[in-house]
């Protein structure tokens, strides 16, 4: 087991930079996800440090020892693949023994190593079966039970859940994360589902564009993004974005959205904008659970509005309630009891002790603590 | 009336809904009377060996209905197979297939895998140009060939013309691109992570292609055999060129030059001939049939 | 801190140094690998197909006992000659007709083939391929006796109707006939594996939309069956033009070129001139007149094939 360190990494293809410079230090025993939109560089980055690709520039270091040129089988790594990329013609137990067969392992050791690593995923009745004999699921067990057995010092894992239906992709997350807490090992992990991300990692990396956005445990990088792109990325119902400037209204600072509608910023809020300049266009970001229906009792920093509802999606737990508001649509998640009918006007409710300012033009996140 | 419409409304339906499934069956008996009449077209040949194989010279020279054996016997069999002569052809032709078939996996096999997954500089003209030599026939190079090989024999004195042996080097100009052809397309159908994990699980290229890719596929490397066999064991026109003593043919050219004397056709043998001639790539064809089909439809795709 | 920087930035230095070496050496044996497994396919191409390719074009310029340099001499030879001028009609002749009717034998074959249930369907095509499974060298003697002037079994057929009896191989009509006929039964079968390979292919959907838009059979062969199979159709045919134009076996066996040169074809034309008649310059600028109509069919199956590969 070991720390996993990226300096300055750059992957070049021909003239596209896929890979602009990334620097990330990984922990021993992390669970690490980078997670971001396909082409973000994320996969780039994971065989980069798996050593399927070559690095263009920079650095990667596994355990401290710098492994730029150090060939695949000798980075001490196991990767799991999106589709799996069993070996067809050999049986479970061939499949997660190949690398220890290769490595010419004593017997005993292989058998041993591989009823563990079958018993710990519970596959230990399919050891002798074909990978066409099993189902998805059972696959990508096999699939990790091959890593397993390598004992490696990291983990990588490629996009491992999205060939599994949504039911399985669930059950699977907290059969990976299980699996981690035993075993401990380094662990990288890449996935476009920011879900994924948030349930698996004990931090995210959110890439975009081949750079890093933002790093971070998952409830920081959901209650505080530092960049549009974050907060747009993690989160579902995605965060509202609309236009919006502050101004300043005696003491007190409002954030304007129409020339009807302002709303005052709660004084601990306002204390961090206290930088911002006035009546510039801005990006007010809200979260969908952040606009409610108004309750009778006021709270601090909620301000009810009214709203014309557009379209309407009852979720069970609570109803999602589309609106428009100065070109921009927005999204509200309100009590299901609430009545919430399309067409019709509906009091709403925003809760400014969470709102983001944004740049309009750079997409940061302004006043972050 | 009313009744007998009431009545009929029932069946009407059914009628006209087997309406639509009666054409069905029509179309499906018109079918099964077109491929039977095709298969007795495609058929008629094989058989037509078989049943003079089975007749007496006498019977053949009696103009008797051709299509049928009255006096069957296995006469033409014994004589062939007791025939030094004849076991001679069938030997030369086995043991220059066999050695053609192993000397073009060899080349193919590790050519095909490089080409695939090697990506190196001018491996996709050496792909394209595979797929050129390919489609060059033997009769645009058989004078050619020979007069080489003749040079060859008058410089070193290693006389090669007029030897069995010079089929080895040979067929392998038909064989080779084609099955590297069809390997490349196999090995390119696997996909890349099947490498990518071999090569994380420490696997050599050597390792990948001998433990992942041959076995993995397995079928192009049967249909690729087969071809190259059949390809082998059928070729004609090179033998013809290259062998003319009794001892150095293979079965085809040796049936037809030993068994045709003159004028004097010796039917009955020369159908029997043909038929053992044509049994070996019969013969497997029937077992790995869905082999042959595969290695046949893969040569006009690109994997 | 200071240290750590330090030790940070020695790493680096000394990693540098080791990578380009490394990374050099790394691809030179993977590209070196890579060569060397392909070197005896290179040179197998090169020594038996490249070389006696190009040697081909300097025998054409020899005489007869290749000792003399005589240019385009064999050539202007050949023009001169009728014999050239009808072989190279018959060659045409024969490659396209036998082409056509392989076609459309075999795409015939095909939908009666794909129209019975799958499971049947084995069994059928297994039938159906036999005659592209025999050596052709073998099954053309079954046919010359078919073919055969006094016992042949169709004669004897057809005379049972009072017709006949034909003499199958011993006039130039019938010859060229009989030539094209073993020919079609020989190629046809790869047709029809080809197109039910493509029909298979077409997904039922495409079909099922036709009908419910309310194409009729003839109508659904014409806007979804063929245009979804329009390039196998061309790959198989250009294929099978290059290896009928340069067929041997068959038309040597059955008729070597006769009754007087009608049925010969370039490669047996080649082969009588080349090695029977010991010509080898002239029978070598026989078989060079292949190479330019090969070429042009090979260029466009090129062209499909990369197509193919492009969609798949």
């Amino acid at each position: 087991m070991a720390e996993v360190n990226l300096r300055k990494v750059v992957k070049r293809y021909d003239d596209v930079e896929a890979v602009r410079g990334i620097d990330l230090d990984i922990a021993d025993h992390e669970f690490i996800v980078l997670v971001g939109p396909s082409g973000c560089g994320k996969s780039t980055t994971l065989r980069m440090i798996a050593g399927l690709e070559d690095i263009t520039d920079g650095d990667i270091s596994i355990g401290g020892d710098v492994v730029n040129d150090v060939p695949p089988k000798d980075r001490d790594i196991a990767m799991v693949f999106q589709n799996y990329a069993l070996y067809p013609h050999m049986t479970v137990a061939e499949n997660m023994s190949f690398g220890l067969r290769l490595k010419h392992y004593p017997k005993a050791e292989i058998k041993s190593r591989v009823t563990e690593a079958a018993r710990l995923l519970d596959i230990t009745d399919l050891i002798d079966r074909k990978p066409k004999q099993l189902s998805g699921g059972q696959r990508q067990r096999v699939a990790m039970g091959r890593a397993i057995v390598r004992n490696p010092k990291v983990f990588l894992f490629d996009e491992p859940l999205s060939n599994l239906d949504a039911k399985l992709r669930v059950q699977m997350r907290i059969e990976i994360k299980k699996v981690h807490q035993k075993v401990r090992t380094t662990t990288v992990y890449v996935t476009h589902d920011q879900v994924e991300a948030m349930t698996l990692a004990d931090r995210v990396v959110v890439m975009n564009k081949g750079r890093i956005e933002q790093i971070g445990a998952p409830n920081e990088l959901y209650h505080n993004p530092a960049t549009r792109f974050v907060a747009g990325f993690i989160g579902s119902p995605a965060m509202n974005f609309l236009p919006c400037r502050l101004e300043e209204a005696g003491d007190k600072l409002n954030v304007r959205l129409t020339d009807r509608l302002a709303f005052p910023v709660p004084p601990l809020r306002a204390a961090r904008y206290k930088n911002i300049p006035r009546n510039e266009p801005l990006v007010m970001g809200i979260r969908p659970e952040h606009i409610t229906e108004a309750r009778p009792h006021a709270e601090p920093g909620v301000e009810p509005f009214d709203a014309v509802l557009d379209v309407t999606e009852p979720m069970g737990m609570e109803t999602l309630v589309y609106f428009t508001l100065e070109g921009a649509q927005l999204c509200g998640r309100v009590n299901p009891n609430a009545a919430a009918r399309v067409g019709a006007a509906m009091r709403l409710a925003v809760d400014l002790n969470n709102v983001h300012l944004l740049n309009e033009t750079s997409g940061v996140v302004l006043g972050r603590p | 009336m009313s009744t007998l419409t009431i009545d009929k409304s029932g069946p009407r339906r059914k009628v006209k809904y087997g309406s639509m499934s009666r054409d069905r069956v029509w179309a499906l008996r018109w079918s099964y009377f077109f491929l039977t009449l095709f298969a007795i077209f495609s058929l008629l040949p094989p058989i037509y060996m078989l049943i003079t194989s089975l007749k007496s010279s006498a019977e053949i020279s009696a103009a008797t209905n051709p299509w049928w054996v009255y006096h069957p016997t296995l006469s033409n069999y014994i004589e062939l197979l007791t025939s030094n002569q004849f076991l001679r052809f069938f030997w030369n032709s086995a043991i220059i297939s066999v050695v053609v078939v192993a000397i073009t996996m060899l080349i193919s096999v590790p050519a095909a895998f490089a080409l695939a997954r090697m990506k190196f500089w001018g491996s996709a003209t050496l792909a394209t140009g595979v797929f050129l030599t390919y489609l060059i026939p033997d009769s645009l190079l058989f004078i050619p060939l020979f007069k080489m090989f003749a040079l060859v024999g008058d410089w070193t004195g290693i006389q090669l013309i007029n030897r069995w042996y010079v089929l080895l080097f040979i067929y392998p100009t038909l064989t080779v691109p084609f099955a590297t052809w069809i390997m490349i397309g196999y090995f390119a159908s696997i996909p890349k992570e099947l490498d990518e994990a071999a090569i994380i699980d420490g696997a050599s290229w050597f390792q990948t292609l001998t433990r992942v890719f041959i076995p993995v596929a397995l079928p192009g490397l049967i249909a690729a055999t087969i071809f190259a066999f059949t390809v082998s064991w059928a070729q004609f026109l090179y033998p013809l060129v290259f062998t003319t003593s009794t001892d150095q043919l293979v079965m085809p050219v040796g049936i037809i030059t030993t068994l045709i004397k003159g004028d004097v056709f010796n039917w009955g043998q020369i159908m029997t001939g043909a038929l053992l001639g044509a049994a070996p790539p019969l013969i497997i064809y029937a077992f790995l049939m869905d082999y042959y089909i595969a290695g046949l439809t893969a040569g006009a795709t690109k994997g | 801190m200071v240290d750590v920087a330090f030790q940070q930035n020695r790493v680096q230095g000394v990693r540098r140094a080791g990578k380009r070496i490394t990374l050099r050496n790394a691809l030179k044996r993977k590209s070196t690998a890579a060569f060397l497994m392909t070197l005896p396919l290179i040179l197998l191409i090169a020594i038996l197909v490249i070389y006696p390719a190009f040697y081909a074009i300097h025998l054409a310029t020899l005489n007869k006992a290749m000792t003399k340099f005589v240019g385009f001499g064999n050539f202007q030879f050949l023009f001169k000659r009728d014999t050239f001028w009808m072989v190279v009609e018959q060659s045409c002749i024969f490659a396209i007709t036998a082409v056509i009717f392989k076609a459309l034998i075999g795409f015939i074959v095909a939908h009666f083939a794909h129209n019975i249930p799958s499971r049947k369907q084995r069994k059928w095509r297994g039938m159906l391929l036999v005659p592209w499974v025999i050596p052709p060298a073998m099954s053309t003697l079954a046919w010359l006796w078919l073919f055969d002037p006094s016992y042949s079994a169709f004669n004897y057929t057809l005379g049972a109707f009072g017709i006949g009896p034909i003499s199958w191989l011993g006039e130039a009509g019938w010859a060229r006939f009989s030539v094209i006929l073993v020919n079609v039964w020989f190629g046809a079968p790869f047709f029809m594996i080809m197109y039910l390979a493509a029909l298979k292919s077409v997904p039922d959907q495409l079909y099922e939309a036709a009908a419910i838009d309310g194409a009729n059979w003839w109508q659904r062969i014409w806007y979804v069956t063929l245009p979804m199979m329009r390039n196998i159709i061309a790959i198989t045919t250009l294929f099978s033009l290059i290896v009928t134009f340069a067929n041997f076996d068959i038309t040597r066996i059955l008729t070597a070129g006769g009754p007087l040169d009608r049925t010969h074809l370039f490669a047996t034309w080649a082969f009588k001139i080349g090695i029977e008649g010991s010509d080898i310059p002239l029978g070598a600028s026989v078989s060079l007149f292949m190479a330019p109509i090969l070429a042009v069919a090979a260029f466009f199956i090129l062209r499909d094939v990369s197509k193919r590969g492009n969609e798949a």
